[in-house]
C-alpha cells in the first residue's frame, strides 16, 4: 500500500496532460482535421505557462495563458490548412518543430528557476477517507477539470447538435456543404479547441507535473496524445481509458527498477505506441467499425466548390 | 389569367457563367402548385446548375425568381428550405457514419429531439409507403433505402415545391414504381414536383410539363402528353436516336469467359458475399446481369477482373485458360478489360490527368511501353483519340480525370477500354449518368464489339438498357445469380422477379 497510493497518485498527474492533449485532437480530428502539431502546442503552452506564473504569480492566469498560446500555434496551423489549403501531414509536423523551437528561444532564461506547483485542493471530510480520499478528493483543480472534460466533450459530441455538425464535417465534408454548413469555420474552431487544450496539456506539465521548465520536457507526449486518439478508436470514453494506461505505463517505467521488473526503460516507453499499432491492426480487420467511429474526410483538404 | 399569380415559383432570365463555360443562358422555367414538371436535357445542358440556382447553392449572374408571385433572392440551401423548397439530391448527401435519424437531423433547420424526430420518420414513411428505420447506420443501407431517406427528409419539412435530381438512376423497376405512386400521391396533396431526368419514358409516366435544355439553353416547353418519347428525344438532343442494331442469334462462337463454382467472402462486414457462381459468355455474345446495387455487383466484378483473387486457379477461365489466381494486369495481358463502377478510383486516378489514366490500362495492349519508359507521344495520341471518338467534353487530355463530370469521364474509361479491342469486356453500368446521345453510342459499341468476336458482360441496374443490348439476361441478388434467359424471352416485369431472387415459374429449358 505504500508503494501503491503514491504509484496511483503519479499516474492521475502523468495521465491528466495526454488526456486534456487527446481531447482536444479528438475534437479536433472529428471535424476531418489531422493535426499532428500537438507536440509543438503543448511545448509552447508549457513554456508559455510557466512565464505567465513566474511574472504574475497567478496559476489561473498562466492556465488562461497558455491556453490561449496552444491555441494560437493551432490559429497558425489553420490559417495554413484551411486558408490556404497546405496539406495538413507536413504542415503539423512543421508546427512541431516550430513549437519545440520557439518555446526553448522562450525559455532561455528560465531554466533553473523553480515554482512551488498549483495548489492541491483538499475537498474536506472527503479527503480524509483512508486510501480513497487521498486517491480521489485531493488532487489540483485541473485533474478534475480534466475529467470534467472527457465528460463535456462526450456529451458535446453525441448528444448536441452542434456535436453532431462537427461529426457529419467529419464524415463528408462536401455533403455537409452542399446542405449548407459551414465547414471552414466548425474546423477552425474545432482545431482552436485542440490547441487550447493542447496548451492545457503542457501548462500542466510545467505547473503541476514537474513545475519547471526543461527544453522538450513534452518528451513526446504530444506524439503519445495523438497515438492516443487512434488508439481509442475516436471514442471519447476510450480516450479517458487509454490516457490512464498510457499514463501508467509512463509511470510504471519510472518505478520499474525500483520494484524490479528486469525490462528496459527503452522497451517501456515503445508500450503505448507497440499499443496503438496493435489497435490499429485489430480495427482495420473490421471495416465496419472504422466507418462508424473513424472520421472519413481526416487530413483531406476542403475546397468549397460549385 | 394572369400565370404570375398561379405560379408556385417562376425563373425568368437566368444565366450563369462559370470560367468558360456558359452553364445557363437566359433559362425560364415556371412551376404551379400539384404540377409534376420535368427537366430534360442531356450531360452537360445545364439541369444540375439550373436546380443548383434553385436550391441557393449557386447564385445567378442575371436573371429573376419569384415565388409564390414575390421576388426573392435566394442565397442558401437554408433560404432556400424556409421559403419551401427541397432537394433531392442525385448523389445523396448522406454521411455513413451516422444514424437514419442523425442523418435527417442535419438537414432539418431547426433542433429536434432526436426521440421525437425518430417517430416523425416512422410516421411519414408508413404513410408514403416508404420503409426505413431511423435508428440504423446509413452505411449499412442500400442505395434505394438512402434515397429514401433524402424523400423522408424533404417531406418533413413540407415543402411547397420538391426538386429530385435523376432520383430512379439507382432503383428497381419495382420501386421506380413505388416512387411514382408517392410522387403522384405528394402532387396530388398540391406539391410542385420538378423532376430532372433523361429517362423518357419515365417522363412520360410521370410528368405533365417538360422544359428541355440543350447546351445551356432553354429549346422548349412542352406539354408531356403531347409528346412521344421519341419527338422528346429529338428536341433534346437535337438529332435523332439511331436504334441499335443487334445481330442474328445462333451465331456465337467458343466460350472466352467462363466462371466455374466462384465463392467469394464479403471484403468488410457490409459487403455481400458471392455463392457458388457459374457463368459463360460466347464470342460474339453480350451477357447482362441485372440487380439492384449492393447485391454483390461489385464483389463480382472484382473477382472477375482481378481486383480481388479467386481462391482457386480454376474457377474462372478465360479462353479455356485458368486465370484465377491472376491479378489484374496479367489477365489484362489474357485479353480481359474491364470497367468498374466507381470511376473514381476504380476506374481512373482522379489526380492523374488523362494521358496518365489512359496508359495505366492500355500499356500491354497499345505497347505504350518501351524498354521499361513511357512512350508519352504515343500515349497521348491514344488517349486523344478516345477523347475525340467518344466525344469526350473536356480542355484537354492534360486534365486531371478528377476535373470531369462523371458522364464524360465514363466516356473516356469506357472507350479507353473499347479501343483496345478486348477478347472480353466486362462493365458495370456502362452509361450511368451518361446522357442519352453518348449512351447509345456506348451501347452500340458494345454491341460491335461483340459483333467483331468479343465476350461481352454488361452488369447493369437499367434494365431498358440490358433488354436493348443483351442477347441473354440473368440477376444478381445476395451474391447469387440467378439463371440466365434468352432476352428475346424475357419482360421488364421478369427480370424484377429475379432481381427479387424469385424464381420463375415454367422455366424455359434452353436457358443456360
Amino acid at each position: 500500500m505504500e508503494i501503491l497510493v503514491p504509484a496511483l497518485l503519479t499516474i492521475i498527474t502523468a495521465a491528466t496532460p495526454l488526456l486534456f492533449a487527446a481531447l482536444g485532437e479528438l475534437i479536433t480530428e472529428k471535424s476531418g482535421v489531422l493535426n499532428l502539431g500537438v507536440e509543438g502546442m503543448m511545448i509552447m503552452g508549457a513554456i508559455i505557462g510557466f512565464v505567465t506564473v513566474h511574472h504574475s504569480g497567478s496559476a489561473f492566469i498562466a492556465v488562461i495563458a497558455s491556453m490561449l498560446a496552444g491555441g494560437a500555434m493551432a490559429g497558425i496551423f489553420a490559417l495554413l490548412v484551411l486558408r490556404f489549403h497546405a496539406s495538413q501531414v507536413p504542415t503539423g509536423l512543421a508546427l512541431t518543430i516550430f513549437g519545440i523551437g520557439l518555446s526553448a528561444l522562450i525559455g532561455q532564461s528560465m531554466i533553473g528557476i523553480a515554482y512551488e506547483g498549483i495548489p492541491h485542493i483538499s475537498i474536506p471530510l472527503l479527503s480524509s477517507i483512508p486510501v480513497l480520499g487521498e486517491l480521489l478528493f485531493s488532487h489540483d483543480l485541473l485533474v478534475y477539470f480534466s475529467l470534467f472534460m472527457v465528460f463535456a466533450v462526450y456529451y458535446f459530441l453525441n448528444k448536441t447538435r452542434a456535436g453532431l455538425i462537427l461529426r457529419a464535417i467529419g464524415d463528408s465534408h462536401d455533403a455537409a456543404h452542399a446542405m449548407g454548413y459551414s465547414v471552414i469555420r466548425v474546423r477552425l474552431l474545432a482545431t482552436l479547441f485542440g490547441g487550447a487544450m493542447a496548451g492545457l496539456g503542457g501548462a500542466y506539465l510545467s505547473l503541476a507535473y514537474s513545475p519547471l521548465w526543461v527544453e522538450q520536457m513534452t518528451a513526446g507526449r504530444g506524439w503519445i496524445a495523438l497515438a492516443l486518439v487512434v488508439f481509442a478508436t475516436w471514442r471519447t470514453g476510450r480516450v479517458l481509458l487509454g490516457a490512464y494506461l498510457f499514463g501508467g505505463i509512463t509511470i510504471l517505467q519510472l518505478h520499474a527498477q525500483a520494484l524490479g521488473i528486469g525490462v528496459p526503460s527503452q522497451v517501456m516507453s515503445m508500450l503505448p505506441y507497440l499499443a496503438t499499432v496493435v489497435v490499429l491492426v485489430l480495427i482495420s480487420r473490421d471495416l465496419g467499425k472504422i466507418k462508424l467511429n473513424a472520421p472519413a474526410s481526416l487530413g483531406k483538404a476542403f475546397h468549397a466548390s460549385s | 389569367m394572369n400565370e404570375t399569380e398561379h405560379n408556385l415559383i417562376e425563373l425568368k432570365g437566368m444565366t450563369k457563367t462559370f470560367p468558360g463555360v456558359i452553364a445557363n443562358e437566359d433559362v425560364d422555367l415556371a412551376l404551379r402548385p400539384g404540377e409534376v414538371h420535368a427537366l430534360l436535357g442531356e450531360n452537360g445542358a445545364g439541369k444540375s446548375t439550373l436546380v443548383k440556382m434553385i436550391y441557393g447553392i449557386l447564385k445567378p449572374d442575371t436573371g429573376q425568381i419569384l415565388f409564390q408571385g414575390q421576388p426573392v433572392i435566394i442565397d442558401s440551401p437554408a433560404h432556400a428550405r424556409e421559403l419551401g423548397i427541397a432537394m433531392v439530391f442525385q448523389h445523396f448527401s448522406l454521411f455513413d457514419s451516422l444514424s437514419v435519424v442523425e442523418n435527417i437531423s442535419l438537414g432539418m433547420d431547426k433542433d429536434v429531439p432526436m426521440d421525437i424526430l425518430a417517430e416523425e420518420i416512422r410516421e411519414i414513411s408508413d404513410r408514403y409507403g416508404l420503409p426505413l428505420d431511423p435508428h440504423r447506420y446509413v452505411y449499412t443501407l442500400s442505395v434505394g433505402e438512402r434515397q429514401r431517406i433524402e424523400i423522408i427528409r424533404c417531406l418533413l419539412q413540407q415543402p411547397k415545391l420538391l426538386v429530385m435530381d435523376e432520383p430512379t438512376s439507382v432503383l428497381t423497376p419495382q420501386e421506380v414504381q413505388k416512387l411514382f405512386v408517392t410522387l403522384e400521391r405528394l402532387a396530388d396533396e398540391g406539391m410542385a414536383i420538378l423532376y430532372i431526368s433523361h429517362k423518357l419514358d419515365e417522363i412520360k409516366a410521370l410528368c405533365h410539363h417538360a422544359t428541355i435544355l440543350r447546351l445551356g439553353k432553354k429549346v422548349a416547353e412542352v406539354n408531356v402528353d403531347e409528346e412521344s418519347t421519341s419527338t422528346l428525344a429529338a428536341l433534346m438532343m437535337g438529332e435523332d436516336l439511331a436504334p441499335i442494331v443487334k445481330q442474328d442469334h445462333g451465331s456465337f462462337g467458343q466460350i472466352r469467359l467462363q466462371v466455374e463454382g466462384l465463392n467469394q467472402p464479403a471484403f468488410d462486414s457490409t459487403g455481400i458475399s458471392l455463392d457458388e457462381i457459374h457463368l459463360d459468355v460466347r464470342a460474339g455474345e453480350v451477357v447482362g446481369i441485372a440487380g439492384v446495387a449492393g447485391n454483390g455487383q461489385d464483389e463480382l466484378l472484382r473477382a472477375l477482373n482481378g481486383e480481388e483473387k479467386c481462391r482457386s486457379h480454376e474457377c474462372i477461365m478465360i479462353d479455356g485458360k485458368h486465370v484465377g489466381l491472376l491479378d489484374p494486369n496479367a489477365r489484362r495481358k489474357a485479353g480481359m478489360a474491364s470497367v468498374p463502377e466507381k470511376r473514381l478510383g476504380h476506374g481512373a486516378v482522379p489526380d492523374m490527368d488523362l494521358v496518365d489514366n489512359a496508359f495505366m490500362t492500355a500499356f500491354h495492349r497499345m505497347g505504350l511501353l518501351a524498354r521499361g519508359l513511357i512512350n508519352y507521344p504515343k500515349t497521348r495520341q491514344f488517349a486523344d483519340k478516345v477523347i475525340d471518338e467518344y466525344s469526350v467534353k473536356t480542355p484537354g487530355s492534360h486534365v486531371p480525370a478528377g476535373s470531369l463530370s462523371g458522364g464524360n469521364l465514363q466516356k473516356f474509361i469506357i472507350g479507353r477500354e473499347l479501343h483496345q479491342s478486348p477478347d472480353i469486356l466486362i462493365v458495370s453500368q456502362p452509361t450511368w449518368g451518361v446522357d442519352a446521345g453518348a449512351a447509345q453510342t456506348i451501347r452500340q459499341a458494345l454491341r460491335e464489339l461483340a459483333a467483331n468476336g468479343a465476350a461481352v458482360l454488361v452488369i447493369s441496374q437499367d434494365l431498358d438498357e440490358l433488354m436493348e443490348i443483351t442477347d441473354r439476361i440473368g440477376a444478381i441478388c445476395g451474391g447469387r445469380l440467378s439463371r440466365f434467359y434468352p432476352t428475346s424471352q424475357m419482360t421488364i416485369e421478369k427480370v424484377g422477379l429475379l432481381m427479387a431472387g424469385v424464381a420463375l415459374e415454367g422455366d424455359s429449358q434452353d436457358a443456360a
